[in-house]
């Protein structure tokens, strides 16, 4: 199967890979995925208490190149934004922006899922409510 | 990473030897004839170069020219074998005795068998990948007709106890063939020693060309018959019908008469060569495994699991200058990983962390060194990567994490 550019370039240079303390308050953390089903991805955020917004996001994937690409490309999506607005980063952006043929959607899908994951797990520890069910409920579908 | 490109996947398919092209070469258009016309020099030439090329075929396995039936490769005589015995001997019985980790080309096959009306044993392989040969013999019914088990495994390089199941197979009088696909040319294959019946290999194995292959069908005790798959002209003593080609058989005799000469030479040459990249990569990394009998063996295969690295992430990081095979899901069109695998019992972690070196004739030592490097850079880069890699390093149990299964 041939790779699109923007795989092969995220593959190569992954983007934020590495591991957060992921006993720190301010640091949500998301994991999906199997071994047994060939990926597994754990993504991280770590939010500004002061703004709200994530200051930075880290990843590590077993998986093939384009569940690589898709949580790399994830991380740096997440920089900069609020929750609720990383709440609507939607599988399909990751598909389009990385070219991901059909039998590689669900590597996006690991993606959101991770995202939502990190999102839930820091919601969790601050005591902050579930917001947009709705949301959450059709990414999950 | 430069320009190099290094074919490790001789499993797939091999190189035509240029030796093989120039055999052929003369026979697209100097003489093209038709090997069935009878009636003039053209069609008298391509059938003399049918039969040479037959010789050779029949000499490099040590079994009578007229045994050969050519076909357009071993799928095809994989059918032809199957299909033609369960038609042919239908009176006998109904029963075909085969092995899970047998070639698509004889488990679909047999999965056709069932449809119309047949019964199938699907047999276990050991955690070696080497069937039970009690197992076997405890298959056999009296409806049991054929034993289908294949020489060396495809994805393994497993050599399955081919002698022992023709004596069970001679003692049941049950026929047995063989699919020696992956054996033929590289190892020494007879088999009116091992008391096989029915033998299906193909020439692009063996660096011939694609598109042709052979079916031997035992003619004395037992005298074997396969009702034909394929009717037309009655070609290949009526079992095999179509005008053959040519230039393809002529450069399938070629490659037989080379293997026979070479093939002793390739198969030490390439086994040192094999264990060279097993012991540097079993050496240089940690938590690598062999797939399969070490033992029982074809020389120039090595099939390795890299634990916590998924094998078509861990191929991306060298495939613009290595070709080879993952057992992995995301290669194939399926998303299961290689059943192969999974029947000899490796978790499926196991079966997509997997990649398959096979080695061929014009490999060269430096080829191996590269491949080595390339290799244990590219795991080293993925287990990096990897979370499952992390929480190994770490100490966690992994069987004790809860995943969420997608």
């Amino acid at each position: 199967m041939a790779y699109s550019e923007k795989v092969l370039e995220h593959f190569k240079n992954p983007r934020n890979v590495g591991t957060m303390d992921k006993s720190k308050p301010n640091v949500g953390t998301g994991l999906v995925g199997a071994p047994e089903c060939g990926d597994v991805m754990r993504l991280q955020i770590e939010v500004d208490e002061d703004t709200g917004k994530i200051r930075d996001a880290k990843f590590k994937t077993f998986g093939c190149g384009s569940a690589i690409a898709s949580s790399s490309l994830a991380t740096e999506w997440l920089k900069g934004k609020s929750i609720d607005e990383a709440m609507k980063i939607d599988n399909m952006d990751i598909v389009e922006e990385l070219a991901l043929p059909p039998v590689k959607i669900h590597c996006s899908v690991l993606a959101e899922d991770a995202i939502k994951g990190a999102i839930k797990d820091y919601k969790e520890k601050n005591g902050l409510p579930e917001e947009d069910k709705a949301l959450s409920a059709e990414a999950s579908g | 990473m430069s320009q190099r490109l290094i074919y490790l996947d001789n499993n797939s398919t091999t190189p035509v030897d240029p030796r093989v092209v120039e055999a052929m070469v003369p026979y697209f258009h100097d003489v093209h004839g038709n090997a069935a016309s009878r009636s003039h020099p053209f069609g008298w030439q391509a059938e003399e170069a049918v039969d040479y090329a037959r010789e050779q075929i029949a000499d490099l396995i040590e079994v009578d020219p007229k045994e050969i039936i050519f076909t357009s490769g071993a799928t095809e005589s994989d059918n032809l074998a199957i299909k033609g015995v369960f038609e042919m001997y239908k009176r006998k019985g109904n029963h075909i005795i085969t092995v899970k980790t047998e070639h698509k080309a004889v488990l679909d096959t047999c999965q056709k068998i069932e449809k119309l009306g047949g019964e199938v044993t699907y047999l276990d392989v050991k955690e070696d990948a080497r069937i039970d040969l009690q197992e076997l013999e405890a298959a056999i019914r009296d409806s049991t007709i054929l034993v289908s088990v294949m020489w060396a495994n495809n994805e393994t390089g497993v050599i399955q106890p081919i002698k022992e199941i023709g004596e069970i197979c001679a003692k049941h009088g049950v026929l047995f063939m063989c699919d020696a696909t992956q054996a033929v040319g590289k190892i020494p294959v007879k088999p009116k020693e091992m008391g096989i019946h029915l033998m299906a290999f193909t020439s692009h194995k063996m660096y011939g060309p694609k598109g042709v292959g052979a079916l031997f069908v035992n003619r004395k005790n037992p005298r074997v018959k396969v009702t034909a798959q394929i009717d037309g002209g009655g070609h290949e003593r009526g079992m095999r019908s179509g005008t053959l080609n040519v230039p393809g058989i002529v450069g399938f005799g070629k490659a037989a008469e080379i293997a026979k000469k070479e093939m002793e030479n390739d198969a030490q040459r390439l086994g040192v060569l094999r264990d060279k990249l097993e012991n540097a990569l079993m050496n240089n990394l940690e938590e690598v495994y062999l797939n399969g009998s070490a033992e029982h063996r074809m020389p120039h295969v090595s099939n390795l699991s890299f634990k916590h690295v998924e094998g078509e992430g861990l191929m991306m990081t060298f495939n613009q200058n290595i070709g080879l095979s993952s057992g992995s899901a995301c290669t194939s069109a399926s998303l299961e990983p290689s059943y192969v695998l999974i029947a000899m019992g490796l978790g499926d972690d196991l079966a997509h962390s997997s990649l398959r070196f096979s080695l061929g004739r014009f490999n060269t030592e430096e080829d191996i060194d590269f491949t080595i490097k390339a290799i244990t850079d590219g795991v080293n880069h993925m287990r990096e990567l990897s979370p499952i890699w992390e929480m190994y390093k770490e100490g966690v149990d992994l069987d004790s994490v809860i995943w969420q299964e997608h």
